[in-house]
Parts: structure tokens; sequence; C-alpha cells
């Protein structure tokens, strides 16, 4: 009897369970479907590509071709110059303004989002052109270094690493401060608070308390920061003037000037090897930051 | 060295047009276990931020001893403050929070982890040192907070609301605990509670805020026993406030107009129960409910007028056949009737 009783509907319930996993693991079907057919696909076709001759004949010459060449190596230096130059501007400039976001009351941070994320709005051309309009040696800023005779000489800006450097940034910095932001503004105040009532003094409390406890949202706003630069290509085709080439760009010229759709895939799977290889190593990092932390 | 008094005089503060603190002007003497006791909104959190520096006031002045901290940054006014949520450091371990004072006052780290540890065994957490912040319970925690506030040997202590989020019995435990602390260290102490029966158990005295004021500042004893105004009369236990005046033969001018306080408890059914002559008051059930530890009756009398009283469960064994809607008599001893000097006086 009893056992009776304690079964009563279960094998019921058992179905209502399972139909409602089945309904929302449906949910993510269209997304999925998307996904598969627009970005995994075309990956192992490129993989493909890579891997054949001219004639379709299985190969690595691609690859041999791509390492053997010196532009390959200095693209590839460029490209993480530029993306840890970025990341180094997002760090330094990022982290004070996402701090200065999370101390404001809520009114003015609101304000203050607004400013952060209008770039963000605008289109990427649009405000590459800005930058040139204002970066070129006749342009806005030169005009008033030379005027008011601080230089004798326009300052080049643009169509170099500088330049590049600063429209990458620009584009980046909102993209950084987001979740550094949001990491920051979860930081209970009575735990500030608390540092300041014993004794720390606004570096301390930042060093001691708001930056450790905000490590994994700086960990996670870094990472997208550096590996969104990796493939950048308008920002350094349009402010880097020919002479700033990272790895996108020699995809493109691979492509259109030479033809080599096997180069080109080769290029493209290094740089997505390289990804694979600085995710894993930064996601290692972080938790060994943490287990550390928990350590001491 | 022993523990200076807090001196507030005239501190004000407003948001906008809300004015959260008064013109407050307050004394606490070296040693002594104060609570701010007020609903929220009364200004009691604000009066202990502003002494804590997180609060900047627009006026007045704030002593600890004879300096005038009113504008000395935060981390400069070696204050221990223990907050509602603790506030614990939760990338630190338990010894990490409670060292943490330390290392920032420079000591050695092996005199830092000596007196860190001690502090620990004295708020009953040997053993604990290596665990997680997220590990501990909410008592745990709360030990973890008061360790880490006086460790660093403050001048003063404050006290946020610290024990509302445990549950009674622990809360009644803990109240013991941080009072026992507190003498032993013999550490001049502000406490803020919104919970009366927290203050009474505790403090040396309470001051009562209402409206970014102190409404009256008094032993326990008295505060309860003697409220000098309706608004803690009405805060501190049941109590019913009834406007009254003495009336004389032929005509002449009441000698007095005013509010008498009676306490709920000190209401009984029997003449004898009230303990001595006084009044007797005439009503009708409305409501009754078993409390436990007290029956809790209301009446209404002279048909408009609630009367509140709460009778002592174990004496009263004639309360369970009482019926709503039922006629009876309330007696309160004169002992027990509190006039309030709020009234017109003749």
């Amino acid at each position: 009897m009893t056992a009776t009783i304690a079964t009563v509907n279960a094998a019921g319930l058992m179905r209502d369970a399972a139909k409602e996993r089945r309904f929302f693991l449906s949910l993510a079907l269209p997304s999925l479907v998307i996904v598969g057919i627009g970005a995994i696909l075309p990956l192992f076709w490129i993989l493909q590509q890579s891997l054949t001759t001219v004639r379709g004949d299985f190969s690595l010459v691609n690859y041999a071709a791509l390492l053997t060449n010196g532009l390959t190596w200095r693209a590839l230096l460029v490209t993480l110059e530029l993306s840890g130059g970025t990341l180094l501007c997002c760090l330094l400039l990022g982290i004070p303004l996402a701090f200065l976001l999370a101390s404001t009351s809520p009114k003015t941070a609101s304000g203050l989002m607004v400013l952060v994320l209008l770039p963000l709005w605008t289109s990427i051309l649009v405000r590459t052109y800005g930058w040139l309009v204002l970066l070129r040696r006749d342009g806005l800023i030169n005009d008033i270094l030379v005027g008011s005779g601080l230089v004798a000489e326009p300052v080049p800006m643009v169509y170099n690493f500088t330049g590049t450097l600063i429209g990458m940034v620009h584009y980046m910095l909102p993209i950084f401060v987001l979740p550094t932001y949001a990491a920051m503004r979860d930081i209970d105040v009575n735990v500030i608070r608390a540092a300041a009532s014993m004794g720390a003094g606004l570096w301390h409390c930042f060093r001691t308390v708001i930056l450790p406890l905000a490590f994994g949202g700086i960990v996670s706003s870094s990472v997208i920061v550096f590996v969104y630069t990796l493939g950048f290509f308008i920002t350094p085709a349009i402010l880097g003037g020919g002479r700033v080439n990272p790895i996108a760009i020699r995809i493109d010229r691979t492509l259109s000037t030479l033809q080599d759709w096997g180069g080109a895939a080769a290029l493209g799977i290094l740089l997505l090897v390289i990804v694979a290889v600085l995710g894993v190593m930064a996601l290692g990092a972080a938790r060994l930051v943490k287990s550390k932390q928990a350590a001491d | 060295m022993a523990s200076p008094r807090i001196a507030l005089e005239r501190v004000r503060k407003a948001y906008g047009s809300y004015v959260a603190l008064d013109d407050v002007s307050l004394d606490v003497r070296p040693g002594e276990f104060l609570t701010l006791l007020g609903p929220s909104g009364s200004g009691k959190t604000t009066l202990l931020m502003a002494i804590a520096g997180f609060v900047r006031p627009e006026a007045g002045a704030i002593r600890i001893g004879d300096v005038d901290i009113t504008r000395l940054p935060v981390n400069k006014r070696n204050i221990g403050i223990v907050f509602q949520n603790y506030a614990l450091f939760p990338h630190m371990s338990v010894l990490g929070n409670v060292e943490y004072p330390l290392l920032l006052r420079r000591r050695p780290r092996a005199e830092a982890r000596e007196r860190a540890r001690a502090a620990l065994a004295r708020a009953q957490l040997a053993g604990y040192e290596t665990r997680d912040i997220a590990a501990l319970s909410g008592g745990q925690r709360q030990r973890v907070a008061l360790a880490r506030a006086v460790v660093f040997e403050p001048r003063v202590l404050l006290m946020d609301e610290p024990l509302s989020a445990l549950d009674k019995n622990l809360r009644e435990q803990m109240q013991f605990e941080i009072r026992k602390l507190q003498q032993e260290l013999g550490i001049t102490t502000i406490y803020v509670t919104h919970d009366q029966r927290e203050a009474l158990t505790m403090s040396d005295r309470i001051a009562v805020m209402n409206a970014g004021r102190i409404e009256q500042l008094d032993a326990p004893q008295p505060i309860y026993q003697r409220p000098t105004s309706r608004f803690v009369a009405e805060f501190m236990g049941e109590s019913n406030i009834i406007p009254a005046a003495l009336v004389e033969p032929f005509g002449s001018p009441p000698p007095f107009v005013g509010t008498l306080v009676i306490r709920a408890e000190n209401l009984a059914l029997e003449r004898e129960a009230a303990g001595g002559d006084g009044v007797a008051i005439n009503g009708r059930v409305a409501a009754h409910a078993f409390r436990g530890e007290s029956w809790h009756l209301r009446l209404t009398v002279a048909g408009e007028r609630d009367l509140l009283l709460s009778i002592p469960s174990g004496k009263s064994l004639d309360c369970t056949g009482i019926q709503a809607g039922q006629r009876v008599t309330a007696y309160a001893a004169a002992r027990h009737i509190h006039r309030l000097d709020d009234g017109p006086q003749p």
C-alpha cells in the first residue's frame, strides 16, 4: 500500500518534467541553426580551403608558405602590439572611469553612461573618419598645436601606429567600461566603507578591496577587448594609411591582390588558433589568481 | 587608555527639504553604551553615519574626547564600525579580515596575526581562521565583524543594527555577548536599532529619535516607565494614550487637562490583579488573541476609543472563556498611570 502511495503520479510528473526540458531546449533551436549554418559550416569550409592547393589536392603548402613569409610574422607582431596597446590604454583609462561611474549617485551615473555609450551608437566608419579629421596634418588638433606655437611642425598623429591605436581605444573603451562598471557597482558600498573606517585611504581601498572584488569583471572586459581587436580591420585600414598592417589587413590583401584563397584561409585559421590559445590562457590565469586569493 | 566621550553639538543635515538631523546635540559618556532608537526615517542611522564620517553634516560639531572630528576624513577617525550586513571582505579569509586594520597600521605581520588570532579566540572563533567568509553562518559573520571592528583598539565603537539579520534566539544571545565585550573593553559605544527590546536589554542610556530629533534621552527604565512625549509612549511597548481632564464639582475650571498613559500590561480584569487602587474603565471586548506569554485584548470604551490590555497568560485562565462583545471592566493602579506633560497647563 505504502509503495503505491509513494509513487502516485510519479511517472506522470517525470514525463511533465521531461516535456518542460524539451520545450526550453527547443527555444534555443533557431539560434543553434543560424550559428550552425552561418558560422560553423563556413569555418569548416575555410579550414578545408586552407588545406588545399590551387589544383584541389590536400596539402600543408599554404601553411608552409605562410609561416616562412616574413610579412606574416610582421602582421602578427603588429596585431599583438595593437591589441596589447589597446588593452593597456583601456585598463589605464577605463578602470578609473568605471570607478567614477560606480561611485557617483545612480542619477549622475546614468547621465555619464549615455556619454560613454554615445560612441557605441555611432557607425565605426563615421567615427574613424572623424578621427581622421581631427588628427591629420592639417587637422583640428595640429592646427591648434601649431597655431598656439606649442610645436613648430605638425605632429604626425595619423596614418601610423599612434593614429590606429587612438581609433581602436576610442572604439573599445565603452566595451571595456561596461562590464568593469557593472562589477564595481555590484560591490557592497558598506564593504568599502568598512575598509575606510579601519583606516584605508582611497588608494589603499582601491587596491585591497575594489580591485580584487572587481577583478573578475576586469578580466572579462580585458579578454573581450583583446580578442575583439585581434581581428580589427576598418580602423587600421583608414587610420593606418597602409603602414599599419595587422592580420586582418593581410587577409584582405592576400585575397584582393593575390587572389590566394588558400593563403587567406590559412591566415584566418592562424588568427582563430591564436584567439583560442589566448582565450584558454586568460581563463587559466583568472582561475589561478582566484585560487591564490582564496588561499591567502 | 580609557575610551573618550563623544559629544555632538547642534549637528544638522538636510536632504533637499527633508531634514534628516535637526540640530542634534548629544553627550555620550566615556565607556557608555548608548542606543539610538527610533523608527526608520527617524535619523538614527544618519546620525551614526555622520559620527562615522560617511555623512557630511551641514553644520554642527562632532567631538571625540577633546578633538573636533567634524571635518576629519573617515580613515583618520580611528572608529570601529559594525555594519548592518557585516560588510566583511568576501575575498579574504576570516583571519585576513581581522588582520586587515592591523596591517593597514603597518603592524609587523607576526604581531598582526597574533592579535587577530586573539580577537577571534575572544569571539569564540578559534579554529575558523582559514575559513572563507561565505562558509560562515550569520552569527559567525557577526562575530568576525565585531572582532574586526575592535581588534585595532579604536577610540569608540559604532554599530548599525548589527543583529537585524539574525533570528530571534541568536539575536538575544548576541545582545548579551556584545554587551559583555563592550563592558570588558570599556569602549564608548553608540548602537543603532529600531528594536526597543534590544535597546532596553543592552543600553546604559537610550536616545529615542523621531523626525531628526532626540525625543527623550534617559536610562532604559525611565524611558519605558516615564515617557515624556506621546511619541515615546507610543513607540515603547503597547500603551494606551488617554486624553483626560480632572473634573471638580461646582463648575470650577479643571485643574488638569492633558494626556494619561497606561501601558497595556498594567491593565487587569480584576481589581486585585491591577495591584492597587486606581481607575476602573468599562468596555466591550472587540478582539482577543493568545500570544503565548500573554493574552491580548482590545476593548472598545465609550463606544469609540480602543483600550489595549496585555494579560500574563499564566495567571489568567479566565481569559480562555472570553468572548467578543462581552462586557468587562479594566483596572489600573494609580501608580501605573503616567501623566504626559503635553497638555495645556492650568
